[in-house]
């Protein structure tokens, strides 16, 4: 779970399964930097100094790897991620709007995370849907032909599946 | 009795309009009637016409309904498939004729297309291997098989396919600077990483026929000696990147993959790598630094890919479309796909359509249409009647191209020469009420946030434009702003190391070559006349035309608007937040903006 402190051991235990994998060591910092976060929702510091060690590349590196993507996220997000739309055929759209209307409603920033750790938003460039521009994804959900009447409803269906 | 078969689009865009809840539907409604034995209903990859999604298509008879919704399910299975009387309602309707239309093929958006690349898109169902050998699927591998390497290249080259990615490279020729190099070991990879705002064709591609992709990198395999593969594709694309592994599992199942494949001394294999979320990875070096392992930063070429490219070994790098293209044309013959097109642009290329038009969606046309039929025939004109402004094309790295070009042949050459290119395909259509200044700021944000900041013109260069032209739409540009542009866009565009940073100052470049009125106008007259920018506009009302009504009131989220039902209403400027809600609310074109 994202909000736990995990124990050194476990963190090791949790590094060496994901790399226990990959049969060779070579090019998998990628692939080991996305398991790591698919495991904690975030690159929680300890893991990435574990993986730096077993790997021998220096921290430094993986640092630099780590935030040079912005699938990357070195501070924990929330249990729903809401990645707008603010491609082209979104822009044109209207998706700047939808943006507005969901940092009313979750009262957050972009990049920002809920108290309660419920809801992270972010923006993006595309997510390939423009037929249905604007549109959102929410976890691995995608929602199209928005307008911000619509956003209330749609959060209050995660609010309900929480329950 | 053979089994109907009903065919549902399960594409990104017909899922989130409900698709697969309709299908749910469909699978009881059938067992309720006690006909589910019947049929077969199978999802299928995306037709294309998202913009009518979720969408059924009966076979036998190939009848096509579109905007399926749940609800509307129980009546299909009790008129249609019991009864057999067609749901009139559910059909296409014509936007121009008001007829409605049967068989999809005589749709405009369909009639007009070409559809080689997409041809199983839609038809089969993408998670079955079975299905895409049954419309011949593997078939141009296997005659691939048994003719020699230097054969298959010169069938490639001889097709005239040009990588489908952006710049538009010979395709044949990567390939025989790969097969020369020298090298035991050499890599084939396919670029997924689509990230241009604007572009899902390869997303399309993969959802809707991936085993033509593995097919694809299969005979540049063979025709390569390289013996593994890998597919770099965004991970943002989750369901692409599903039923992509899916096929490669079953690939290897049938023997279409592994060790001495059909025991012709063969092997191949075929990995995936998710990309991490950089634009910058899009350019081959980048994209290749970050299968290694590392920061997707390019560097300079030479040495190409070609020579010295994955882990330093040869390595051919097409496009995902590049790759579906290869199946056909090793099956076929290069005739029958240089028979298409035009003299420097062979074949078909897929279009994304979006922004304002009717018809959003996937469409694939042979090179050296007409823009004009790309967006009116095929996207069905402008939405809500409003004029057709101008059209951007190739995402970030494209121009901007005003009305005049409209008749202009779509091929790599004629748009290059406009100060646009193919690019991936991305066609954003723009109506009188986008600003051509804020879409070039739009262009210049994204490219300057996707900037891997390695080489100093790129780097700097965009931060600097893109400086100026946020004071542009803020009223405060100067008259002598437009020529510091066109000196930073031209430099920006020869110093820089990697295509990104080379293709940035597009936007601004073609924008003001066909837009400079626009520019000027806010500059001179701190007037923006699509009237969008926030710092330019003022609303007020419209007395003559107002009714009173109030509404705009109720839509104004800063009580900026006074006035009570049938008294005047009373724009407060000072309140005003510029949202644009009371412009939108207003049916009586009483919301004035100047």
């Amino acid at each position: 779970m994202a909000n736990e402190k995990l124990e050194s051991t476990s963190t090791i235990e949790t590094i060496e399964n994901i790399l226990d994998r990959y049969p060779t060591k070579d090019g998998i910092l990628i692939s080991a930097l996305q398991d790591i976060q698919n495991e904690y929702g975030y690159l929680p510091r300890e893991s990435v100094e574990t993986l730096a060690k077993k790997l021998k590349i220096p921290l430094s590196s993986v640092y630099g790897v780590a935030t040079f993507f912005s699938q990357f996220h070195l501070s924990p997000r929330g249990e729903n991620v809401i990645r707008t739309c603010l491609g082209t055929a979104c822009h044109v759209r209207g998706g700047a709007k939808i943006l507005e209307k969901l940092q009313e409603v979750l009262n957050l920033d972009v990049g920002g995370t809920t108290e309660d750790m419920k809801y992270t938003l972010e923006s993006v460039a595309c997510i390939g849907a423009c037929g249905l521009a604007p549109v959102l994804m929410i976890n691995n959900d995608t929602f199209g032909r928005l307008t911000p009447e619509k956003i209330p409803e749609i959060i209050n269906n995660y609010e309900k599946d929480s329950k | 009795m053979s089994r109907r078969r009903i065919l549902f689009c399960a594409g990104t865009g017909c899922i989130s309009s409900g698709a697969f809840k309709a299908r749910d539907i469909l699978v009881s409604e059938l067992d309720r009637h006690g006909i589910s034995d019947d049929f077969d209903i199978i999802a299928s990859g995306c037709h294309g016409f998202c913009e009518q999604g979720p969408i059924f298509i009966i076979h036998p008879e190939n009848i096509f309904y579109c905007a399926v919704q749940p609800e509307d399910i129980k009546e299909l299975v009790e008129e249609y498939l019991v009864n057999g009387n067609v749901v009139e309602r559910l059909l296409y309707k014509d936007i121009s004729t008001g007829e409605r239309v049967k068989d999809h093929m005589k749709i405009g958006f369909y009639a007009k297309q070409k559809r080689l690349v997409l041809r199983n898109c839609g038809l089969i169902d993408p998670e079955n291997i079975q299905e895409y050998i049954d419309q011949q699927g593997y078939e141009g591998f296997k005659k691939a098989l048994e003719i020699d390497n230097s054969e298959i290249i010169e069938e490639v080259k001889k097709s005239g396919l040009r990588g489908r990615g952006g710049a538009g490279f010979p395709t044949g020729l990567k390939w025989e600077f790969t097969y020369k190099a020298e090298g035991e070991k050499k890599y084939i990879v396919c670029n997924a990483d689509e990230g241009d705002p604007g572009a899902f064709m390869d997303r399309s591609i993969l959802e809707g026929d991936p085993h033509n992709v593995i097919e694809g990198m299969l005979i540049a395999g063979f025709a390569l000696n390289a013996n593994e593969g890998y597919v770099y594709v965004r991970a943002e694309y989750p369901l692409a990147v599903k039923r992509l592994r899916k096929a490669i599992e079953q690939a290897r199942e049938r023997g279409f993959l592994g060790n001495n494949i059909f025991d012709k001394g063969f092997s191949f294999d075929i990995k995936i790598k998710e990309g991490a979320g950089a634009f910058v990875c899009g350019e081959e070096t980048a994209l290749l630094a970050s299968i290694e392992g590392k920061r997707g930063m390019p560097r300079p070429r030479p040495p190409f890919p070609a020579n010295e490219g994955l882990w330093g070994k040869p390595t051919c790098l097409n496009n995902v479309e590049t790759f579906a293209n290869i199946p056909l044309i090793i099956r076929e013959g290069f005739e029958a796909f240089a028979s298409i097109g035009t003299e420097g642009s062979k074949g078909t290329k897929v279009f994304a359509l979006t922004g304002k038009i009717n018809n959003t969606g996937l469409a694939e046309v042979p090179n050296g249409i007409l823009m004009r039929e790309v967006i009116f025939d095929i996207g069905g004109g402008i939405k809500g009647d409003r004029e057709f402004k101008a059209v951007q094309i190739g995402g970030p790295s494209g121009g901007c191209l005003p009305a005049e070009h409209l008749d202009l042949p779509i091929d790599y050459d004629s748009l290059t020469q406009a100060g646009a290119m193919m690019g991936s395909g991305g066609l954003v259509v723009m109506d009188e009420d986008t600003c051509m200044v804020d879409l070039a700021r739009y262009f210049l944000t994204f490219t300057q946030n996707e900037s891997c900041g390695k080489c100093t013109p790129c780097r700097e260069g965009t931060m600097r434009m893109l400086e100026i032209l946020n004071r542009i739409v803020q009223g405060k540009g100067k008259e002598e702003d437009l020529e510091k542009l066109e000196y930073l866009g031209r430099n920006t565009k020869d110093t820089s190391l990697c295509g990104l940073g080379q293709t940035s100052p597009n936007p601004i470049l073609s924008t003001l070559r066909y837009f400079r009125h626009e520019y000027i106008a806010h500059i001179r007259e701190k007037r923006c006349p699509a009237g969008l920018c926030p710092d330019l506009i003022t609303y007020s009302i419209h007395q003559e035309n107002c009714k009173r009504c109030n509404v705009c009131a109720k839509a104004c989220p800063a009580d900026a608007i006074s006035g009570k039902p049938k008294e005047e209403h009373h724009i407060d400027v000072d309140l005003c937040t510029k949202c644009n809600n009371c412009f939108e609310v207003c049916k009586f074109n009483a919301i004035i903006k100047e």
